[in-house]
């Protein structure tokens, strides 16, 4: 049977399938799906420092083979993650790994250093991407200075595994994930979703509150893969592909353009019991192609 | 209350009218309890457009058959492709998700006001209101007599009255036009309600006007329908709440409704 242990900078996951950020709750909702101890990792829903209500109804449009969604950040805030909610999920035995935001560095650096102290979280994820926010968000993920201003201010006062989340809406996105790497980032996930729009043609309206949302799901697939290959070409931290997985064949396409674990997203919404359909998928490709650890799938493409 | 995720076989599709359609299919393993005001996800596969669920009310279960059946309005490509399967067919279902109608104190008037496909939820609750010793009056809208479906299973429960737009059923006009509601004092302790928003939010006003407690269950758009991907919010008086967790069954006085 292939090892499915995965080393990312240090820490080890049981397995390289994890659940994308804002696509999994806080994991409490798929309790009765599966048991998730059998999870590589588990991102719960990006959190900022104060609570947000998020955008207004419609946060959702269908698209084809996906959907864009402008939930923007909907969250209790940082204290109620920690007082509240950590709380009831910290007996897991997989990896919990916040993702956070900030309008400003300062709010960053806060909730940083909030979660730095709770020994029993490895990691964080810095959510320099999202596009469903006024302020902060894609905002310092698009532009490379802000993506490494961000980048070293958290790190200073984060002393665990670092992961900053990459946005698809760039020019050329080795530039940035090159910049946060040389700020501290021990390494990057991506992508985050790609921003669209929908339109009601019936009603002469946009569909989404916000006009603009971000597109996810397997119309992404192809875009989100090209990245990673590209960043995995351009940088030495490891990374965690994601964008459009909905299953092992899929999972197994991010690892060898370059991803060392990946991300499940907008397929849990589909079907709640995907990642363990994918975990076993995975040994069960190892098997047949006689690797004897999914580490050997890592960048394995031949151009 | 366990949800299960199983794929169902199609027993029956069955259409009374040309738009509308009752699914039932046979679950694999016992049903789980479910309440009214409960829905199901329904997943309808092989088809590049319809790529998320699609939320129904689950009108009716036999739990010793395993039977769980749904009243479909055919509204756009995914209600269309689900009436298209056959006998026989798996298809993927999540249930029972959602909250579920409060119920009065036994002896305790009701109204339920439903049009559409809104009327699903109603036939579980009017058996349970009756058990409950309820007294119970079904109000049913719609633009025509063919949209004035379930009746005769309503009248086990309760009276059955309805409107239509043309007047080919009932009395003519919308819901909130019935006689039903000109009286000084509405004969009535609660009032449920579902359907299209204009209709929920009509029947609202007139629940506050009369100081009736009312519960309506809305229809928001969603992704995932468990709790997971916070598309499918309404505003409450505690902040948005979501449609398939916290609701679909709110009372009027929780929502931020300018009613
Ligand atoms: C809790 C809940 C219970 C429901 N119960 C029932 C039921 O018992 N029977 C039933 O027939 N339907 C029910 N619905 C509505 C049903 O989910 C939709 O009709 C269905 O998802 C439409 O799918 P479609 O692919 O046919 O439409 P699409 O092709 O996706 O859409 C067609 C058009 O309708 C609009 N639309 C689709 N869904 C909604 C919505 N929810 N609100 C507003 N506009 C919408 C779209 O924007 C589009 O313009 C329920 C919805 C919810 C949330
Ligand atoms: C409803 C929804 C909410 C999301 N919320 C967040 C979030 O809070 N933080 C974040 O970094 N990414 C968020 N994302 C992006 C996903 O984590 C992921 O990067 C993206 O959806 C692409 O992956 P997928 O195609 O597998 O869904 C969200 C995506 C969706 C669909
Ligand atoms: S539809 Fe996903 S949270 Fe309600």
């Amino acid at each position: 049977m292939g090892d499915l242990r995965i080393n990312i900078s240090g820490l080890e996951f049981k397995n390289p399938v994890t659940t994308a950020s804002g696509t999994f709750g806080n994991g409490e909702e798929f309790d009765d799906f599966f048991d998730l101890n059998l999870l590589g990792g588990m991102f719960v829903k990006g959190m900022t420092l104060e609570p947000r209500e998020g955008n207004d109804y419609p946060r959702m449009a269908e698209t084809a083979s996906g959907m864009l969604n402008a939930v923007g950040l909907q969250n209790k805030g940082v204290d109620h993650f920690i007082d509240n909610i950590y709380p009831r999920i910290k007996h897991l035995d997989t990896h919990i790994i916040p993702n956070i935001n900030g309008s400003t560095v300062e709010d960053y650096i806060e909730v940083a250093e909030k979660l730095n102290e709770i020994d029993s979280i490895p990691a964080l994820e810095l959510n320099i991407s999202c596009p469903n926010v006024k302020a902060g968000g894609m905002l310092f993920g698009t532009s490379c200075p802000s993506a490494i201003a961000v980048t070293k201010a958290v790190r200073e006062v984060y002393n665990k595994m670092l992961i900053v989340k990459l946005s698809p809406n760039v020019t050329d996105i080795t530039e940035i994930a090159k910049g946060v790497e040389g700020a501290g980032a021990d390494s990057v996930s991506l992508i985050n979703t790609l921003l669209g729009i929908a339109v009601d043609a019936e009603k002469r309206k946009s569909v989404l509150s916000t006009v603009t949302g971000g597109l996810s799901g397997p119309a992404i697939k192809p875009v989100a893969l090209r990245m990673v290959w590209q960043v995995y070409n351009a940088v030495k931290i490891p990374i965690f592909g994601i964008g459009g997985i909905m299953n092992a064949t899929d999972a197994i396409e991010f690892m060898l353009a370059g991803a060392s674990a990946i991300q499940v997203g907008t397929a849990n919404f589909i079907d709640p019991q995907v990642s363990v359909k994918i975990i076993n998928g995975i040994e069960d490709y190892l098997e047949r192609h006689h690797f004897n650890s999914a580490n050997e799938l890592i960048g394995a493409m031949e151009g | 209350m366990a949800k299960i995720i199983k794929d169902h076989e199609v027993i029956e599709v069955r259409f009374p009218v040309s738009d509308s359609y009752i699914i039932s299919l046979r679950s694999p393993v016992e049903i789980p309890a479910v309440l009214p005001g409960n829905f199901a996800e329904i997943q309808i596969e092989n088809s590049s457009d319809v790529f998320l669920r699609r939320p129904f009310s689950i009108l009716d279960v036999d739990y010793e058959n395993r039977i769980i059946s749904f009243l479909i309005k055919i509204i756009g490509k995914g209600t269309k492709k689900l009436g298209e399967i056959r006998r026989g067919d798996k298809v993927s279902l999540i249930y029972p998700l959602g909250n579920s109608f409060s119920l009065p104190e036994p002896g305790k008037r009701v109204l339920i006001v439903g049009g559409g496909s809104g009327i699903a939820p109603f036939v579980q609750l009017g058996r349970i209101l009756k058990v409950n010793s309820n007294d119970v009056t079904f109000l049913i809208g719609g633009k025509s007599k063919k949209d004035i479906l379930l009746t005769a299973l309503f009248s086990e429960f309760g009276e059955v009255l309805s409107t239509t737009e043309d007047g080919s059923m009932g009395e003519k006009g919308f819901v909130t036009d019935h006689s039903v509601f000109k009286s000084e004092n509405l004969p009535f302790d609660r009032i449920y309600s579902c359907g299209p928003d204009a209709m929920m939010k009509a029947v609202g006003r007139i629940s506050k006007q009369n100081e009736i407690d009312c519960e309506v269950s809305l229809e928001n758009m969603m992704a995932c329908g468990f709790g997971a991907c916070l598309c499918c919010i309404t505003e409450t008086v505690e902040g948005n709440k979501r449609v398939c967790k916290e609701g679909p069954v709110f009372n009027i006085n929780y929502l931020k409704w300018e009613i």
